[in-house]
C-alpha cells in the first residue's frame, strides 16, 4: 500500500468518525464523561506510556515529533471528558482584583477595556464572564469600550451570556443605565490618552450608535476622573502595558488587568510597584478569579486538561534531559 | 435553509480547522489550501476595519462628509448644509492628505515624499513613547526598586515581616545585577563582571518563568480548539 | 525637501508630544488630539498598500502559472470575498448577523486560533530535543520553568498535598514570579524604557534617520 493510499484511509477514517458523532449530536446523543474510575485509568495509561517513552529515550530512541504531538493531542483532548475536581488556592495577584471590585460601593462606575480578539478567547473569555458577574452582583454600572476591533464584540458575547442567568436576570438590568457598550475606537494609545480629556471626544456614539449624551449612565462622565475602577483585559499591544503607561501613571486610574499568560510575566513588575492593582495571568489567573467570585466556569474546567498538558511538556523535557546525561552528554539527544 | 447553514457553518470551521492541524502531519494541499485562506482572509478583515473605523470613522464623518456636500452644494447651486457644529474638525483633511502621500509611493517618481506621513508616524510615536517609558518604565520601577527594607513607609519601625524583607533583598538584588549585566559599555570583569553574572542567573529565573507561562498560554488556546472540534461541533464533550 | 521636511515633521510631532506632558493646556491638547486622528487616518491608507502588494505578488503568480498559482488565487479570491462583502455592509458591518459577521465568526476566528494553538505542539517537540540542563544557567533556567509549570496548575499541589501550606509548588510558583521573576523582568523594563527614551531623543533631534531613508 503506497503512503498516499494510507493517507486517504486516514482522512476517510476522519470523516467516517466525524459523520458518525455528528449525526449522533444532530440525533440527540449525550455527551460523554467519564466516570472517576475510568479517569483515573486514562491518567496512569497515559504516564505509564511516558515511562515507556523514557526507556525507549535511554536505549537511544529518539521519539519522533509526531509522537511527541499525539501526546500533545491526547493530554488536551482527553481531560476535557473527565470530571476530577481539583482545587487550587487564590494568589495574591488575583484577590488584588477580586478585592477591588468588592471594596467598591453600589453604584460605582468601572471601565472594562476589552482588547483581545477571539484567539486568545480561551484564556480571556473566562474572566470577562466572571467580571462583569461580580460587578452586576454587587450592583455596580459597567462601561465597555476596546481599542482591539473585536474586544466590544467579545465583550458582548459575555453580556449576553451573565445577562442570561437568572440571579442577573431578576436585576432587571437596563442598557445605558446599568451597563454599556462604546465599542472599538481605533489610535491605539492616543485613544487611551485622549480620554483622559474627553470620554465623548472618542466615544461619540455607542456601539449601537446611540449619541453619547442620549446615554444616561455616561452623559456626566467627562473623563477617567468619574470612574471608580478600571479593569484592562489585554492580549498584547495596545493594552495592558499602555493602560499603566497613561491611564495609571498620567491620570491616576485606579487598575487591574487580565492578561493571555504569555503577557503576564512581562506586567509583573506594574503589580509589584503598586501600578496595577491585582493582576489575572492566562488561564490558572481565570480559574482562580472564578473560585474567588465562587463562580466556577470554563476557566476551572480547563484547569484539568491545563494540568495534564503541563505534565505531558514536564515529561518529555525531563526524558530529554535523562537521557542527554545518561547517555554522557554526546549522543543525538543533545538537541 | 437556516438548518442548512448551520450544519454548514459547524461544517465550515471545523474543515478549517483540521486543515491547519493537517500541518503537524506534514505539509500538504488541505493545509496550504487554509493557509491560503487564512492569509486572504486576514488582509481583507484589517482591510475593512481600517477601512470603516479609522477612515471613514475619523475622517469621512468628521469632515469630509460635510466638506464634499458644501463643494457639491456650491457647485451645483443647490442648498448649502447648515453651519457645521462642534463634531466637525476640518483639520482631518491634513490627515487625509498625509494618508493621499502614504499612497504616492506607489508612483516611483514621486514615492519619496511617502516619508512625509512616516516621519509624522515615527514623530509622534518617538514623542509619546518617551515620556511614557521614561516616567513608568524607568522612574517608577526604580522608585519601587528602592524601597525601605524594615518599614513599609521610611520610618524607625520594624513593621515589615521576613518575607517582605527578603523579597526586597531580591527584587533590589535582581534588578541592579540585571543591570549591570546590559550594562556593555565596561569589560564584564572582577566584581563588576560577578555581579552581571548574579543578573545572568536571575535573567534565566524570568525566562524560565516565561518559557512556563508560554507554555500555558499555548495549551489554552490549543484546548479551546479542541473543545470546539469535540463539543460544539461532534457534541462529544458538554 | 527629501530630507529637510521629514526630520521637521518628525520633529516638531514629537516635541509636540513631550510638552504636551508638562502643558496639558491649550494648543498642545488640541494639536495632540489632531495628532491622533491623523495617526488613525495614515494608518487606513497604509493598509491600502500593504493589500495592493499582497494583490500584486499573487496575481503575478496566477499570471505566470508559477508553482503554487492556485493557492494565490485562493489568496485573491478570499481577500476580495471579505473586503467586498465588508464596503457593501456599510459602517454597521462587524453588527451580529451581518454576512461579514458570519465571515469572521466561522472563517477568521477558526483559523486564526488554530494558527495560534498548533505552537502548543511545536513548544512540546522543542522541550523534548532541545531544553537541555548543558550548563548552570540553562539548568537555572529550565528548574524555574519547571516549578512555574507544575506550580501553577491543580496538579501540582496534589503531589505536594502532603507538604504544609505556603511551601507546596504552588507557593514556590507564587515566590518565583513575585520576587525573581519580577526583578529579571525589571531589570529588562529598565533596560528597553532607557532604550526607547534614547532612541525617541535621537530621532526626535534628527540624530537617527533611518525612517527617512538613505539616497534619493
Amino acid at each position: 500500500m503506497t503512503t498516499r493510499t494510507k493517507e486517504l484511509i486516514a482522512v476517510a477514517a476522519i470523516l467516517v468518525f466525524a459523520l458518525i458523532f455528528y449525526i449522533g449530536r444532530v440525533s440527540g446523543w449525550q455527551a460523554t464523561e467519564f466516570s472517576t474510575g475510568t479517569s483515573i485509568v486514562v491518567v496512569v495509561l497515559l504516564l505509564a506510556s511516558l515511562l515507556w517513552m523514557l526507556a525507549l529515550t535511554i536505549r537511544g530512541r529518539l521519539i519522533g515529533r509526531r509522537v511527541v504531538f499525539l501526546y500533545v493531542g491526547v493530554a488536551v483532548a482527553m481531560p476535557l471528558f473527565m470530571k476530577l475536581s481539583q482545587e487550587m488556592p487564590v494568589s495574591l495577584a488575583v484577590l488584588g482584583v477580586y478585592d477591588a471590585v468588592m471594596e467598591l460601593q453600589p453604584g460605582s462606575k468601572v471601565l472594562i477595556a476589552c482588547d483581545y480578539d477571539p484567539p486568545t478567547a480561551p484564556e480571556l473569555q473566562p474572566m470577562a464572564e466572571t467580571f462583569i458577574r461580580l460587578c452586576f452582583q454587587r450592583d455596580l454600572k459597567i462601561i465597555i469600550m476596546g481599542i482591539w476591533p473585536q474586544g466590544p464584540q467579545q465583550a458582548n458575547l459575555a453580556l449576553e451570556k451573565i445577562l442570561a442567568e437568572p440571579e442577573i436576570a431578576a436585576k432587571n438590568l437596563e442598557y445605558g443605565i446599568d451597563y454599556v457598550n462604546l465599542g472599538f475606537q481605533a489610535g491605539n494609545e492616543f485613544v487611551i490618552q485622549r480620554m483622559g480629556g474627553s470620554f465623548k471626544s472618542m466615544f461619540r456614539t455607542d456601539y449601537g450608535g446611540i449619541p453619547y449624551d442620549d446615554l444616561p449612565l455616561v452623559r456626566n462622565v467627562r473623563n477617567f476622573s468619574n470612574i471608580d475602577y478600571c479593569f484592562n483585559l489585554s492580549s498584547g499591544f495596545p493594552g495592558t502595558v499602555e493602560w499603566v503607561q497613561i491611564a495609571v501613571d498620567r491620570y491616576g486610574v485606579k487598575l487591574g488587568a487580565g492578561n493571555t499568560a504569555v503577557q503576564a510575566p512581562t506586567v509583573y513588575p506594574y503589580l509589584s510597584a503598586g501600578q496595577l492593582t491585582g493582576l489575572l495571568g492566562g488561564m490558572s489567573g481565570a480559574a482562580e478569579f472564578e473560585i474567588a467570585a465562587d463562580a466556577r466556569g470554563k476557566g476551572t474546567k480547563y484547569m484539568l486538561s491545563q494540568s495534564v498538558s503541563h505534565i505531558v511538556v514536564i515529561a518529555f523535557v525531563i526524558i530529554g534531559n535523562v537521557a542527554f546525561i545518561m547517555s554522557g552528554r554526546r549522543s543525538a539527544l543533545k538537541g | 435553509m437556516e438548518a442548512f447553514f448551520e450544519h454548514f457553518r459547524l461544517w465550515l470551521a471545523a474543515f478549517l480547522t483540521l486543515g491547519i492541524f493537517s500541518f503537524l502531519y506534514k505539509d500538504n494541499p488541505w493545509y496550504k489550501l487554509t493557509e491560503a485562506i487564512f492569509v486572504g482572509i486576514s488582509a481583507g478583515y484589517w482591510f475593512v476595519v481600517l477601512f470603516w473605523d479609522n477612515f471613514h470613522g475619523k475622517f469621512w464623518v468628521g469632515a469630509g462628509e460635510y466638506s464634499i456636500n458644501w463643494v457639491v452644494a456650491k457647485l451645483t447651486g443647490a442648498q448649502a448644509p447648515p453651519p457645521p457644529d462642534s463634531s466637525i474638525d476640518f483639520m482631518l483633511w491634513v490627515g487625509a492628505f498625509l494618508g493621499l502621500l502614504m499612497l504616492l509611493r506607489l508612483v516611483p517618481k514621486i514615492g519619496w515624499i511617502s516619508r512625509w506621513p512616516l516621519a509624522f508616524i515615527v514623530g509622534s510615536t518617538g514623542g509619546l513613547w518617551l515620556i511614557n517609558y521614561f516616567a513608568s518604565n524607568v522612574m517608577v520601577q526604580a522608585q519601587a526598586t528602592m524601597v525601605p527594607l524594615f518599614s513599609s513607609a521610611f520610618g524607625t519601625g520594624f513593621d515589615q515581616n521576613a518575607d517582605a524583607v527578603i523579597g526586597a533583598l531580591i527584587i533590589f538584588l535582581g534588578t541592579f545585577s540585571g543591570l549591570v549585566y546590559f550594562f556593555f559599555s565596561k569589560a564584564h570583569t572582577g566584581v563588576f563582571g560577578g555581579t552581571a553574572r548574579v543578573g545572568v542567573f536571575f535573567l534565566m529565573i524570568t525566562f524560565g518563568a516565561s518559557f512556563g507561562y508560554t507554555v500555558m498560554s499555548r495549551m489554552s488556546l490549543l484546548i479551546g480548539r479542541i473543545d470546539y472540534l469535540l463539543g460544539d461541533w461532534l457534541g462529544m464533550i458538554k | 525637501m527629501r530630507r529637510e521636511v521629514p526630520l521637521l515633521i518628525t520633529a516638531v510631532v514629537g516635541i509636540t508630544f513631550v510638552v504636551k506632558y508638562f502643558v496639558p493646556h491649550f494648543p498642545f491638547n488640541r494639536m495632540d488630539a489632531w495628532f491622533a486622528d491623523w495617526f488613525s487616518i495614515v494608518q487606513a491608507c497604509a493598509i491600502v498598500l500593504g493589500a495592493l502588494n499582497l494583490l500584486k505578488l499573487s496575481a503575478l503568480k496566477v499570471i505566470g502559472q508559477k508553482s503554487g498559482w492556485g493557492y494565490a488565487l485562493v489568496i485573491i479570491l478570499s481577500f476580495m470575498l471579505i473586503t467586498v462583502i465588508g464596503l457593501a455592509e456599510g459602517s454597521d458591518y462587524r453588527d451580529p448577523g451581518t454576512s461579514f459577521d458570519w465571515l469572521y465568526v466561522n472563517m477568521f476566528i477558526p483559523l486564526s486560533a488554530t494558527m495560534f494553538s498548533i505552537l502548543a505542539f511545536f513548544v512540546a517537540s522543542a522541550s523534548y530535543r532541545a531544553f537541555r540542563a548543558r550548563n548552570y544557567e540553562a539548568t537555572v533556567l529550565l528548574i524555574a520553568a519547571f516549578f512555574v509549570m507544575i506550580g501553577r496548575v491543580p496538579v501540582g499541589d496534589v503531589i505536594t498535598g502532603f507538604m504544609p501550606e505556603g511551601y507546596r509548588f504552588s507557593d514556590l510558583a507564587i515566590w518565583i514570579m513575585d520576587y525573581p521573576q519580577t526583578a529579571g523582568q525589571r531589570a529588562i523594563m529598565i533596560g528597553i524604557g532607557l532604550g526607547v527614551v534614547s532612541t525617541s531623543l535621537r530621532v526626535i533631534l534628527g540624530i537617527e534617520r533611518a525612517h527617512i531613508g538613505t539616497g534619493d
